[in-house]
This record gives structure tokens, sequence and C-alpha cells, in this order.
């Protein structure tokens, strides 16, 4: 598998972790400027860990929908280029504005990520890469509603949570309908379940068909 | 920002260095579709180069967004709490001039009717007299005050997903506000047990039960809740325990987190329709129709039958 230049697995604690530079966030380890990457607490994490081919490639174009309080993001934004962070709760999107204040091409925006008119404004298009991890029902459409960003040749990376569709179907069921939804603008090129790092969710590559 | 500028860019229009107003417009603004806007920029001579315009759009989306959050988390939970009792007040006394002008009117006027409905008819009369004018007035008091209530209600639907989105979501914003005004605020509520929130609104049924006079309340102002005023009386017990304890599990997440989480409502869901299952009468409720716009008749709710 490939990870993206300025993603490197580096050795904390006697363990090798994933690591990205840039200024710490929430506590993680350091090695001089490099600072792990907790798969745990972070879905793309897990999706590199996992070994599927994100199609990222360091300095991309990213829109990353769901960025919470900025945890994963502080890293994309790390090894990415003009990195935009969609977030919709007030709350969390004060703790990312404390990471973009850190950050030269990190751009934080209070915004929901199902109706991107609110911010096709800001987001540039032809952008390399959309990360999204939104844990609301629909994230299909979330997907479909926010390809208009992406360029042909772009990628969709997701983790889809199937709690938050359906708390009570099988996740597997819930994840071939998510799938099925987004046949509609996408091509799927992978997919792999994120345990044991998260439990019940889908990572998910996918360009735009 | 002005209507013309909408479904632009967020630099239209805007002077460079004016930092104000580029937060404003990507607050803001709007476009259908998203276009190259750092090339667009630097055609518009918004920006020299490429990287001077992402410096502009840090600046203005941190801006922003700080704004924004702030303004957000400015919307406080007792604001929501006096909203409620103004809504409450209104209503109530509304009701009560209703009677009076029903009462009045039934005296002076052919009409006769009661409620608030009459109220606005009797206030639309043409006044013959000094007398009259008085009643009317009244009654043009009671519809104002009518109004005045269902503009609250309004601003509480409005305000309570802010404030408290994941309980406005599982309880509906006003039972969501009126939960957080008996418990004295969100942090307050947030921290109170799920047994307490089962029965806030019922403390008059809950303390007479302490006292040995009564049976345990069932459920406060929660009766109102869909869930347990539509489920089967015999059942109403455990609906009103499921509701309060996921009800409370979302005013920690609001009070703690503010991030919506929409496995609540799921868990929710789930969980009362096992237990309405329980007897098959999944949407039973037809026993007990109060319509859904009071409390004042659940302050009670804890009689057992």
């Amino acid at each position: 598998m490939t990870l993206p230049d300025g993603v490197e697995r580096r050795t904390f604690d006697e363990e090798e972790r994933l690591a990205t530079r840039g200024p710490t966030v929430y506590g993680e380890p350091t090695d001089g400027e490099w600072r792990a990457w907790d798969a745990r607490r972070s879905k793309l994490g897990a999706t590199f860990e996992k070994g599927l081919d994100t199609g990222l490639e360091g300095d991309d174009s990213v829109l990353y929908l769901g960025a919470a309080s900025g945890t994963t993001v502080s890293h994309v934004a790390d090894f990415a280029g003009p990195t935009y962070a969609v977030e919709f709760a007030a709350r969390p999107a004060r703790d990312l504005v404390g990471v973009a204040e850190d950050r030269s091409r990190l751009f934080p925006l209070l915004k929901d990520a199902r109706k991107p008119d609110t911010y096709a404004h800001v987001v540039e298009k032809d952008l390399d890469a959309i990360v999204q991890d939104v844990a609301t029902r629909g994230q299909a459409r979330v997907a479909l509603e926010n390809r208009q960003f992406l360029a042909g040749d772009g990628r969709l990376v997701a983790a889809i949570k199937a709690r938050s569709e359906d708390v009570t179907a099988e996740p597997a069921d819930v994840f071939a309908e998510v799938l099925d939804e987004l046949e509609a603008g996408y091509e799927i090129l992978d997919t792999e379940r994120l345990e044991p790092f998260h439990d019940d969710h889908l990572a998910l590559v996918a360009r735009p068909k | 920002m002005s209507d013309e500028t909408a479904g632009a860019a967020w630099f239209e229009g805007l002077e460079p260095g004016d930092a104000a107003a580029a937060a404003e417009h990507v607050r803001d603004g709007s476009a259908e579709a998203p276009a190259n806007w750092p090339a667009a920029a630097v055609d518009a001579e918004f920006a020299a180069d490429e990287d001077a315009y992402y410096d502009v759009l840090r600046e203005a989306t941190i801006t922003a967004t700080r704004a924004a959050v702030e303004e957000a988390e400015g919307a406080d939970d007792q604001q929501l709490a006096h909203l409620v009792r103004a809504m409450d007040d209104c209503t109530r006394t509304a009701n009560e001039l209703a009677e009076r002008v029903a009462e009045w009117a039934g005296s002076r006027l052919d009409e006769e009717g009661s409620g608030v409905g009459f109220a606005r008819r009797v206030a639309a009369i043409e006044p013959e007299d000094a007398g009259e004018e008085r009643l009317l007035g009244l009654a043009q008091r009671v519809a104002d005050l009518d109004d005045e209530a269902e503009a609250l209600r309004a601003e509480i639907e409005r305000a309570a997903p802010e404030i408290a989105p994941n309980l406005a979501a599982l309880a509906g914003p006003v039972l969501a506000a009126r939960l957080i005004a008996l418990a004295g605020g969100l942090g307050d509520l947030a921290k109170s047990p799920s047994s307490t929130v089962q029965v806030l609104g019922a403390e008059d049924a809950l303390f007479a039960h302490l006292r040995g006079q009564g049976p345990s309340p069932k459920h406060g102002v929660i009766f109102t809740h869909e869930y347990v005023r539509g489920t089967a009386r015999e059942h109403r017990g455990s609906a009103a325990r499921a509701l309060a304890g996921k009800l409370t599990l979302a005013a920690r997440v609001d009070h703690y987190s503010g991030e919506r989480k929409t496995g609540l409502d799921d868990q929710l869901e789930a969980r009362m329709e096992r237990i309405r299952a329980r007897t098959g009468d999944g949407d039973a409720g037809s026993d007990d129709g109060p319509d859904d716009s009071g409390s004042d008749d659940s302050g009670n709710g804890g009689d057992e039958e």
C-alpha cells in the first residue's frame, strides 16, 4: 500500500504508528517534528492502517466533511495542500478553529455538509479528494451532493458508520445499501471494515463516474 | 451582504483588506456550484497569486467560523427557559381571560361560545357603545396573548435545536425547553439521574408519594411525548423510563459535547418498538387523548388508576 508523502510509519514507545509533521493537537506522542496519528481516534488513520489505497499522494487539495474538533483533519492538513474543513456543530468547531490557527492551509467552515450550496462560494472545485466522516443518516447522499467539488480523477475516501443509518439493522446490510446508493455517482474502488479500530464502520475509496 | 452577491464567490465585491466583510461573506454567502475560486480571485485582481489568496481565505474562514461559534454558543439555555415559561404564561393567561370574555359576551352579545377562538370572533365585532368597546378590547388582548404564545413557540422551535440538538431531536423543541426550565438549566439536566428526569414536572405527586400518600409517579412533563402518551396505559411506566433514559443521555451529549448523535434516536425508536410490541398494540393511545398543547395535565401524571 502507499501512504501519501508526509505520512510515515515511525516508532513511538516501541510501537510502530502512523505519523505526520505538524503542531500537536490532542496530546499525542511526538518524535522530533513527527507526531503520532492514533488510528483508534481517526477513521482515516484506521483506513491507512488497514492498507486501503486512498489515492492520496501528499499536497492534495481536500474537502473534509465532518471535521468535528479537528483531530483527523489536523493530520490531513499536515500532509495535504489546501484543506477545507466542514463541521456542523458549534462546540467541536471551536476546537477546529484552534487547530486551524496553527496551520496555514486549513480553512474551517461551520456549515452543514448536507447543504453544499452554503459553502460552494468558498470551497473550490476540481479537488483531489473528499474525506468524509459524517455521523448522520444519509451518508451516501452527502457524498453524492458533494461530488461537484471533486475533480474527474479525484477520490472519495469515506468512513461509513452503520449505526448512523440504522441502529437495528445488520451493519453488512447497511453498508450494501449505502454502496448501492453511492453507485449513482461513484465507482467504488475498494472497501474494508475498520475493526478493530472502529466497530461497525466501513472505509471506502471511490472515484466519480 | 447584499442579495446580488448571493451565488457568487465569497470575495466578489470585497475590498481587499476588509476582513470583517470577508468573514461575513464566508458565513452568509452561497453559490449553486463551486468554481476555480483561487484562479478567479487572481483574475479579478483580488489576490496577487494563489498563495496570497489562500492567506486571505484562511483569515476570513477562521474569523467567520470563530464568530459563528461564539454566536451559537451564546444561545443560552437560560434564555430557552425564559421563552418556555413566557409561552406557558401567555397561554394560561389567554385562556383565563378568554373565560372572562365568554362570560361577559354571553351577557351582552347574541354570540355565545368559549375559548380563545371565541374571543377572537368577539374582538372582530364593531363596538356599539363604550361598554362594548371594553369587552372587545379585552377580547383583543386575548388574541394578542395567543399570538405572542405562538411567536414564542416558533422561537423555541428555532432556538432549542441550537442549544440542545440531541435533546430537541428526541423530545421535540418545546418539551426539551420545558425539561431544561424545570431542571434549572441544561447543565443541571445533564447532571440529573434519569429517574429524576422521568418525573420532572410531577413534583407534587412525587412528594405526596414520599410522604406515603400516593403511588410513585410514572412520568412528569415527558407525558406530553408521543412515546409515553401514545403507549398503552399498562406499558407507560416502561415507556417513560426508557424515554427518560435516552433524554438524559441526549442532555449529557448536548451539554458536554454539543455534537448531534443520531444513534440515540435509533436506540430509542428500537426500544419503544419492543415495549409497544409486548401487547401488540403498537400505536395505542386512543384510550386517552388530550391534545398536544399542554403539560398542565401531566403535572399530576403519576396518578395510578
